[in-house]
């Protein structure tokens, strides 16, 4: 249902037939254009939360210890989220295998 | 009078081809790409202006000295160093997860 995988979900097919109704082009546009979205929105947060963490007191220009604790940053981030999309996918199955056996 | 009105509202609505009285689908989505740069714009200078404030600004005096100012032009830089660098790792990352896929 939901395509592109990854840190972008782009809308369920329904709701991008709701906003473009019939027109394909149109349809075809507010998904890229959401999925770019999703992009920025991403970055302007990253962007925010690694300058805490990566920035002292700014110089004349990044350097590249700078640099590199941003780029590391990116990629933990994203392994946070996926960390956190898989525990919790496990912790549902089990729950709801639990709960089946106890509902009667 | 009423043959003026109508022949306008004719001529609107009435004449065929492929525009018509219809809107154009390629009009709307350039306008809405350009709303969608400035609500870009607009956060980035949000974002930049809270976290430079922060870095740049002790305790608020009656004006900007020099030395605020310097900072908080360096600051703005650095900030759009970063969004860049942010942006590109951001995309490595997801064409590596694609090529994974």
């Amino acid at each position: 249902r939901s395509r592109g995988g990854g840190a972008g979900r782009v809308m369920d097919a329904p709701s991008a037939a709701g906003l473009g109704g019939a027109d394909p082009q149109l349809q075809r546009f507010i998904e890229v254009e959401t999925q770019k979205q999703r992009f920025q929105q991403l970055v302007h947060q990253m962007t925010e939360l690694c300058w805490e963490k990566c920035m002292d007191k700014p110089g004349p220009k990044l350097d590249s210890r700078a640099e590199t604790c941003f780029v590391n940053c990116v990629e933990r981030f994203i392994d946070t989220s996926q960390f956190i999309l898989n525990r919790l996918e496990q912790t549902q199955k089990s729950k709801s295998a639990f709960s089946e056996s106890l509902s009667d | 009078m009423e043959s003026g009105f109508g022949s306008d509202f004719g001529s609107d609505f009435g004449s065929g081809g492929s525009g018509g009285g219809k809107l154009d689908p390629g009009l709307i989505m350039e306008q809405v790409k350009v709303q969608i740069a400035v609500a870009n714009a607009q956060e980035l200078l949000q974002r930049m202006t809270d976290k430079c404030f922060r870095k740049c600004i002790g305790k608020p005096g009656g004006s900007l000295d020099n030395a605020e100012q310097k900072c908080i032009a360096m600051c703005m830089d650095r900030y759009m160093d970063s969004w860049n660098t942010v942006s590109r790792a951001y995309n490595s990352r997801l064409q590596r997860e694609r090529a994974n896929m």
